[in-house]
């Protein structure tokens, strides 16, 4: 470990190797290397090879040109991709506007209850996708009946349809349903940003007359606005790589028809297989390795793109 | 006078929208609890009452309690998430010292590569983990769950922590090596115990993800022995779809042990959240 002692000329004759430091990152370093980044790397690497006659061959891209190009597979492919994207951007305009509109409410100055409403809000974002899942689909299932209940008494009972059982609105549905569960998380972080803001900043708004709305819309909003991209990019992550929920609520099928399918559940199938369909772990190696790449790319455009043109504000 | 009212409208109509809100959020949770206590008449006749004479009734968690082993899936759960928030806190702030407080050569890199994990999600990396554990023969033991519950929340806690770290007297540390302590001393002496707080949130953040996971559990735990409590709920519902009663009660019992610790912790929750944001 003769890499950890410091290089300064003028000191390394007296400076013995630090030993300590090696043993402090020892374990963290070893840990992480070896359950996360070789696995990580393993899986990329298995996603070059394929079983032929019980032998791992390397067969270069050829299981992404299966995954992308091959009929039997690219339809799912395709289909969980664009439904992951419709889950995405049903969270961007949904979630995160909500989020930050209770955050702003959240962060007036001389608010009761505000612990309350809080803790309350920030409730289901602790609670495990299988418990929120079962929980939604009892409310919305037409045996029970709680749901057509409750919009027979806001006048809107026609409205109600099985919406879970429909191709049609299953996947809206149950993005909301994940929209419910994680609005915790945009509106604590933004709360937390709008409280960072320093109280001249409001003063002097206001002795210029920018009050209210206008107050929101021009003077908080921009400060806010490296959060909303820090949340935005943690909603990408989070839901590119979502399984639980849907699992929960439709499957791993994700039906109807495959109409919830995103990329985490296809992936499920792919490498364990489900009823008549084999597991196979190297073409589950390709649609994680299709799943690290589009996360990796999210995250790149956030890191050098969107990060470096938003404007920070030093207090 | 005009404008005082305006005000008391004002906010009139933010509790209005808040409160509408938390109705929205607790609601659920509220029905679910609140069914899970009464016969299955009392169920599907008056979902949105409370159990009276009647329809009380605790057949759901009868059922529950004699066909699954839910103190065994607690047990685990517990196991799991103590064990992995216990290795993380004290893996992580090691590190966190080393990179804090020590210049070495490699030292940015170090920092940035532990990091990576924080943006890429470890599921990734699922295919091999599963094969790694195969091959170790650690399929099925709740090690497999800790080990990767601990490399997965190893980065975040390393992120924080080093932060809580930097801002820790250097004359206390420097007065500690002047009495000859050693560095493992002053570490474990001196720096753990102000960075305490951090700790906690760090622990909370930790402890989460772990309890409420059905990804890792699925896939390198599934046998009846390991099986947690998110799992476990998971599998036990799906037998029972019809069973409204056992359905309703399995949820509340999964519910309840995290709605007691977040009444407890939700104050160092969000203050762990919202830190730096006070003025």
């Amino acid at each position: 470990m003769t890499t950890l002692d410091t290089p300064e000329p003028d000191i390394v004759a007296k400076r013995p190797v630090r030993w300590h430091i090696a043993v402090f990152l020892l374990p963290a370093v070893l840990v992480y290397t070896a359950v996360m980044i070789i696995p990580l790397f393993d899986t990329l690497r298995l996603s070059l090879f394929r079983v032929v006659d019980g032998q791992s061959v390397f067969v270069g891209l050829d299981n992404f040109r299966t995954v992308f190009g091959d009929p039997l597979w690219s339809a799912s492919f395709w289909n969980a991709l664009r439904n992951n994207i419709l889950f995405f951007l049903i969270h961007m305009v949904v979630q995160n506007p909500i989020g930050i509109a209770l955050a702003a409410l959240l962060s007036l100055p001389v608010l009761r209850f505000r612990g309350f409403y809080r803790t309350a809000i920030f409730l289901p974002t602790i609670l495990s996708f299988v418990i929120v899942g079962f929980v939604w689909k009892l409310i919305l299932s037409p045996i029970w009946g709680v749901a057509p209940f409750l919009l027979d008494i806001v006048g809107m009972k026609a409205f109600f349809a099985p919406w879970l059982g429909r191709p049609g609105s299953a996947l809206i549905t149950v993005s909301l349903v994940s929209v419910w569960q994680n609005i915790g998380i945009p509106m604590m972080l933004i709360y937390a940003a709008l409280l960072s803001i320093p109280d001249e900043v409001l003063e002097a708004a206001e002795c210029d007359g920018v009050t209210g709305w206008s107050q929101f819309f021009k003077i908080k909003l921009p400060l806010i606005l490296p959060t909303i991209g820090i949340v935005s990019i943690l909603t990408f992550v989070g839901n590119f790589n979502a399984f639980d929920l849907i699992y929960t609520m439709q499957g791993a099928i994700a039906g109807p028809n495959y109409s919830t399918d995103i990329l985490g559940t296809l992936l499920y199938r792919t490498f364990f297989g489900f009823q008549l369909q084999l597991g196979d772990p190297n073409m589950g190696a390709a649609i994680a390795t299709a799943m690290f790449f589009i996360i990796l790319a999210g995250v790149c455009l956030y890191l050098f793109v969107i990060q470096r043109r938003i404007r920070r504000y030093q207090f | 006078m005009s404008k005082a009212r305006s005000s008391v409208a004002r906010t009139g109509l933010v509790h209005l929208a808040l409160g509408a809100y938390t109705l929205l959020a607790l609601f659920p949770i509220f029905l679910v609890l609140v069914n899970s206590f009464k016969t299955r008449a009392g169920i599907f006749s008056a979902p949105l009452q409370l159990p009276n004479a009647k329809t009380f009734s605790l057949i759901g968690y009868e059922t529950v309690l004699k066909q699954g082993d839910f103190l065994g899936y607690f047990q685990n759960s517990l196991i799991v998430t103590v064990a992995s928030i216990f290795l993380v806190l004290l893996f992580g702030a090691m590190a966190a010292f080393a990179l804090s407080e020590y210049r070495f050569r490699g030292n940015t890199m170090m920092a940035l590569y532990l990091a990576l994990g924080i943006m890429i999600p470890i599921r990734l990396g699922t295919v091999a983990i599963l094969q790694g554990m195969v091959a170790t023969g650690l399929v099925n033991t709740l090690t497999a769950l800790i080990l990767v519950y601990t490399a997965q929340g190893l980065p975040l806690a390393v992120f924080i922590l080093s932060e809580f770290m930097r801002q820790v007297s250097d004359d206390l540390k420097n007065a500690g090596r002047v009495d000859g302590l050693s560095e493992y001393t002053i570490f474990f002496r001196l720096v753990l115990p102000l960075v305490r707080p951090a700790m906690a949130t760090v622990a909370v953040f930790t402890m989460i993800p772990i309890w409420n996971d059905l990804w890792f559990p699925l896939i390198l735990a599934p046998g009846e022995k390991t099986k947690t409590v998110t799992l476990g709920a998971q599998m036990f519902i799906g037998q029972y779809v019809t069973n409204w009663n056992a359905v309703l009660s399995t949820l509340s019992l999964a519910i309840l042990p995290v709605l007691i610790l977040y009444f407890i912790f939700s104050r160092q929750l969000i203050r762990g959240i919202t830190a730096g944001a006070v003025k």
